[in-house]
Formats: C-alpha cells, structure tokens, sequence
C-alpha cells in the first residue's frame, strides 16, 4: 500500500499562486494533505472548480498533539477522476475563527460550512445561508459540541427558537409541512413544500433529527471499538462506512490488508449494493401502486439476508469487516453458497425486470418524473446512482482502485435523463453488475489471512479514506490521540450531497410523486446527521 | 398481466411458521389470535417511529412485513396515524432533536397505549451511549415502556415475538 506521493494538485495550485506545505503526518501520500494560508482559501478553491475538481467535503477540527498552538483548522477534500483525492488544510485565526465561504465555488459546501459553525462556533463569512444546521433551535446559542472544551456527556439548557424556512409571499402559493415523524416506516426529517395547484414550486429539507454526536462520540475509542459505531453511521450502509473507516485506519498506520480479506470485503460491499438496489426497486415500485414488484423483491432481498445470517452472523452484514481485514472467513461451502445464490438472485431480477419494463402503468409514472440535468448534477457533485442516472460518474472504484477493485473491471452504468425511470435503470445495472464482480471474486478468491496485525498508529498521524459505498462515495478522515484512541473523526455520507439533488427534482413534480422520487433517490438520513 | 400471474404461482405462498426452532411464534400467535379478536377488534394498528435509528431497524421491521414472515397474518398493521394507533414501536436512541416529535406522537395516541423499544439503542443506547450530549435518553427514560426487544437489530421474528408479548401483556 505504499504509494507515490501525488503532487498534482500542489503543482497546480501552485500555478494559481497557493503557496502549499505537505503533511507528513497525513496519509496515504496518494491522497495528501497540503496545508495553505488561510487568505488562500477561496482562491484554493476556486483553482479546484478551474480544474473541473468534485468537492468531497468541507470540515473542521481543532489540532492535535503534532499542532504546537492547538489551534483550530478548516479542511476540504477534493476529487479529479484521473488525479484522485487531495485534501487542504489551514489554521485558523486564534481570536477570529473565520473563514470565508467556498459556496459559489461549491453550492455542496454551504451545508457542510453550516455543520463547522454549529460544532465548533466558526463564522463562516460571504456565505449565501447563515441558518443552523443539525443544532437545531432549542440548543443553546453558545453549544458547540465539538470543541474540546465541551463534555461530551453535556446536559443543554433548552432554548427557543423558530427555523426560518423559505416562505413564499405569492398569492396561491400554499406550504405542505411534512415530518419530522413521516408516514410510512422511516426515518424523521422535515420536508418544507411551498405548492402551487398540484405542482411543487420548492421543497426545502431540514435534518438534524437523528444527529447522534457520532463524531464526538468516537473520541476516546480504540479502532477496533470505533468501527462497531462508525458501522452503525446509516444501518443500510454498514459495509461501505465500516470499510471507510477500517481503511482510513489501515491507511494512517500503514497497514496491508490481506488480499483475501479485500477480496471478502469487495464481495460484502457489492452484496450490500444488490440488497439495498433491490429492496428499493420493490419500494419505488410500491410507491406506485405496483405492489407485485415490492413483494417480489423483498422476497429477494430476505433471501440474501438469511444467507448473509448463516455466513457471516448478520442479516445486515454489521461488524463483518473489521481494522486490518474482516471478521468471518467462510469456507468452501459457504462460497459455493454465496456463488450459486448471487447467481439465481441476478437471474430472477433480470426475469423481473422485464416485467417491471413491459408494465405501462408503472412506466407511465416513473419516465420523465423529476429529472436532474447533467449541468445540475455535475454542480451540485451527485454521487452514486444518482449522479450516475444523471450524467455524472464519480465512482471510488476506478478513481481509488483500493483493492480488490484494482483487479476487476468496474461497468460503470452511464444514464443522462436524469429522471426516476433513469435512476432506476441504473439500479438494475448496478445488480447485474454487482453480481458479475462478486462471482469474480469468489471463483478467484486468493487463500491466506483475512486479517493482518493491527497496530494503531503513534499520536498525531491522520489518515482519508474513500469508499465507493452502495449510495456513492464516503469520505473518512480521523486522527488518531494516544494509547491508539482515536482523537478526531469525520466522515460524509453520499446523502449530505445527494439531498440537494432531490430538491432540485422535485420542482415542477406533482406533490403524490414526490415519494416515488424520495425512494428513488433513497438518500440517508442518519448518514446525513450523524 | 400474464407474466406476472405465472410468476406469482411459480413462487406460491412462501409465508412460513416462524422461528423455525419450535414454531414458538404460531403457538404464540394461536394464542394471542383470541386476544387481538377481542381487545383490538381483530385488528391492531402500530405507529412505527424513528426516534434517532440508524435506520438499521428499519429494515427489519420491512423484514417483518414481506411475504416470508408477513406480520399482517396476525391481524397487525402498520399505521400512518398516532390517532388511531394502539401501539408505538419505537427505534432507536432518543435523539435530543427527537424527543419532543416523540413525544408530541405519544400523547397523540388514544389511552391506553401500547409502547415497544425496539431494538439495543432503544434500549440503552447501544453503541452511541447514554453519556451523549445528542441523545436524550433511552426510550424508557422519555415515555413509559411496556415491552423491550433487543438486539442490533432484532431480528423479524424477534419483533413479531415483542409485539405479541406486548398484546398478551
Ligand atoms: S439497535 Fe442497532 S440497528 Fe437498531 S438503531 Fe441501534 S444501531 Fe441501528
């Protein structure tokens, strides 16, 4: 896993007159961090937009022991398909903890800058939305949990207080307030719609409701306790967060995964993306009355999770990957078992795909309903499926090409419509193919360990990881403190970025089609809260 | 249309006695049967609420709802409304930002009512703990609780087994 330092955006930014240091204390060199002076910032940020860069994500922290004034530093992490991630870093001032906004650069950061201001009290200047975020109105005014001088154990006063949503003064135009308790079994958030007629003119979101202090509360936590919390991020995405975490760790102290242990890590992360793909197939489907489609597919996915139960000793797969490998090494048997019914399961999909094509009354509610255009998503940065049905197509495992993905060929399925129908599309691609790597790897699954010595890194070192999860990309950055606990953790779920796309959808919709573009869209809530 | 008839008798019924160890939950429903016929007119109707999951449960109360377990067979629905709700399953640890929607859900409903905490975080908080500034509470610290199911998640059985507990109590 020793990889060549990347230079290319420090010789770039270097171009636009962005002074750039290297941390040595980061890894992997191949995603490096580079420290800049704070009146760099938004010019660092807009040489990121000129080279056609995706922003990852915009964070926070305060310094750790290899930071002589422990001072407070703002981050952001960038992408380039062919350049791969680098990240920037400077320090802020000590008395004026400001930073300047990067969101006309980066509409997605605006969210990400609100999350810095409420958790660690930074005011972010120039920003086009200075609302609170995930600290919603009943926090004290002065609580910022992720500062050090906040308990992580703090009992907050009760405040008051009012979001200001977006209101429309126009003269028939009505709001729909929905949530937080939604109607159906999932998760709370509050849906804002301002309509006209039948038509939604603007749907505005407000999350926070299931924050957990997930970032706090990792503080403290040795890697090997840290990846059963840092799984339990968003329960359907279990895979994907425990591997970006394990990674993100493996990458801070120079560990080498075993190469069975990627290729049992390749096989979990894509058998989660078949369950997740199918199981919302059914539920878009059921959000249009077609019912046979829901039972059909939950059917499928049940099917998975008991074998998942049987082999790895959870239905969902949680705690199946941990630091340096993963837990269960299945034998032959269980191979054989997982190879023959991932097999059945692309064959039986594909059969119901040609029923759910063939079905006029469905088709007729998912064609051309709320369309994202390719300019939009590419904006915005969508990630996953999403960006995929609109013509954007980041994916971690062709840029990153972590193992095992730089041994398979990756199909990244490639839609321009950008509506429902589209999305959907590229979920059914996504299953075959999902299906195609997972029998790869088992028929070429390499013997040995499926864990290698874990070790945590001295006080100090930080490691980024990217993991192309079945929602898209997560993006992990920890530090680790002393003892091996880990100091600072921050991690972005795909759905902090893809809940923008889903506004941008809606408009226009008929308000009974907004469900069937939620589920298509299917983006996080616990993720997005952490 | 006719594909999907033919699909649908090659699959047949797949809903089965549950817990295959020893139909434990058919007995349990056999006998719960009288008891929902006469206490909720042969219905009982459940509010599901997310107090601050990890979505993790979710699923499986999905789980509990396809056609392997279909949890409907007892007479028990999933409700959009607290209104006319005789249960509260509740999820996860009690976010801060949740606790008031909760409870605002809670006295939403026609006393008595019945309230489940499904799952380890209902419970306790599992791993996101108690000594948390972004959580309230478990379940029981903010409403009062008849039955816990544990587990991270609990299973579909184990939840058809908590909420039959629930009515028998
Ligand atoms: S009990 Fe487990 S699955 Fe359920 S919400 Fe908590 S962490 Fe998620």
């Amino acid at each position: 896993m020793r990889h060549l330092a990347n230079t290319w955006f420090a010789e770039k930014l270097g171009d636009h007159g962005v002074y750039t240091q290297y941390l040595e204390d980061h890894h992997p060199a191949h995603m490096p961090c580079l420290e800049i002076r704070i009146l760099d910032w938004e010019q660092a940020a807009k040489t990121a937009r000129l080279l056609d860069m995706r922003l990852v994500a915009v964070w926070a922290t305060e310094g750790g022991c290899h930071e002589q004034d422990e001072g407070m530093y703002a981050y952001m992490a960038y992408a380039h398909p062919e350049h791969r991630h680098a990240m920037v870093r400077t320090l802020l001032g000590k008395t004026k903890r400001e930073i300047s906004s990067i969101a006309k650069h980066y509409i997605a950061a605006s969210r990400m800058e609100r999350h810095m201001q409420d958790m660690f009290g930074i005011t972010v200047t120039n920003t086009p939305d200075q609302r609170r975020w995930l600290k919603h109105e009943h926090w004290p005014e002065d609580a910022h949990p992720l500062l050090r001088s906040f308990a992580h154990d703090t009992r907050m006063e009760k405040a008051c207080g009012e979001y200001p949503y977006l209101h429309s003064g126009s003269e028939g135009v009505y709001e729909i307030p929905v949530g937080p308790v939604h109607a159906g079994i999932i998760e709370p958030g509050q849906f804002r719609f301002l309509a006209v007629g039948e038509q939604i003119l603007n749907m505005e979101t407000r999350f926070g409701f299931v924050h957990k202090g997930i970032e706090k509360a990792m503080k403290g936590r040795t890697a090997e306790q840290g990846i059963k919390l840092a799984g339990r991020t968003s329960g359907d995405s279990t895979v994907g967060h425990a591997w970006a975490f394990a990674q993100a760790c493996e990458y801070a102290a120079n560990t080498d995964v075993p190469a069975r242990a990627s290729y049992l890590r390749g096989i979990l992360c894509e058998r989660e993306r078949m369950a997740n793909h199918i199981g919302d197939v059914g539920a878009i489907c059921n959000d249009a009355a077609f019912a046979f489609m829901l039972v059909q597919m939950h059917r499928l996915r049940e099917d998975m999770a008991r074998l998942h139960a049987d082999i790895f000793g959870h239905r969902l797969l949680m705690d199946a990957i941990v630091v340096g490998g993963v837990a269960v090494d299945p034998d032959a048997e269980a191979c054989r078992a997982l190879l023959e019914q991932t097999r059945t399961i692309a064959a039986e999909v594909e059969h119901l795909r040609t029923i759910y094509a063939d079905n006029p009354s469905i088709q007729e509610r998912v064609i051309g309903s709320g369309p994202v255009s390719i300019d939009d998503a590419k904006d915005i940065g969508l990630l996953g499926y999403v960006g995929r049905a609109s013509g954007n197509y980041p994916d971690e495992r062709i840029e990153e090409a972590y193992p095992p993905y730089d041994n398979l060929d990756v199909n990244v399925a490639q839609g321009k419509l950008g509506d429902v129908s589209t999305r959907v599309w590229v979920r059914f691609e996504e299953i075959a193919d999902s299906a195609r790597m997972i029998i790869h790897l088992l028929e070429n699954l390499p013997k040995g360990d499926i864990q290698a010595d874990w070790q945590a890194p001295e006080a100090g070192i930080s490691g980024f990881s990217a993991i192309e999860s079945w929602r898209g990309e997560i993006a992990c950055w920890l530090r680790f403190g002393e003892a091996g606990a880990i100091d600072r953790y921050f991690v972005r779920d795909p759905s902090a970025i893809n809940w923008l796309g889903l506004e941008l959808a809606v408009r226009e919709v008929p308000v009974p089609d907004f469900p069937l573009n939620n589920k298509s869209f299917n983006c996080s809530y616990s993720g997005n809260d952490i | 249309m006719i594909r999907i008839l033919r699909q649908l008798t090659k699959i047949g019924s797949i809903t089965e006695p549950l817990a295959e160890a020893n139909n434990e939950i058919e007995q349990l429903g056999k006998q719960l049967d009288p008891v929902i016929r006469k206490r909720f007119a042969g219905s009982l109707a459940i509010r599901a609420v997310d107090a601050g999951s990890c979505n993790g449960c979710e699923l499986e109360i999905h789980a509990a709802n396809n056609a392997y377990y279909d949890i409907e067979r007892f007479g028990i629905h999933f409700t959009a409304s607290p209104r006319f709700a005789d249960m509260l399953l509740v999820t996860g640890p009690v976010a801060r930002n949740m606790e008031t929607a909760l409870k605002m859900t809670f006295d939403a409903m026609p006393q008595p009512a019945l309230v489940v905490a499904m799952g380890d975080c209902a419970a306790n908080c599992g791993v996101f703990g108690k000594d948390n500034y972004a959580i309230a509470g478990a379940v029981s610290d903010i409403i009062p609780v008849d039955v816990i199911i544990h587990g991270c998640p609990p299973t579909p059985t184990d939840i058809i087994q908590g909420i039959l507990q629930a009515i028998g109590k």
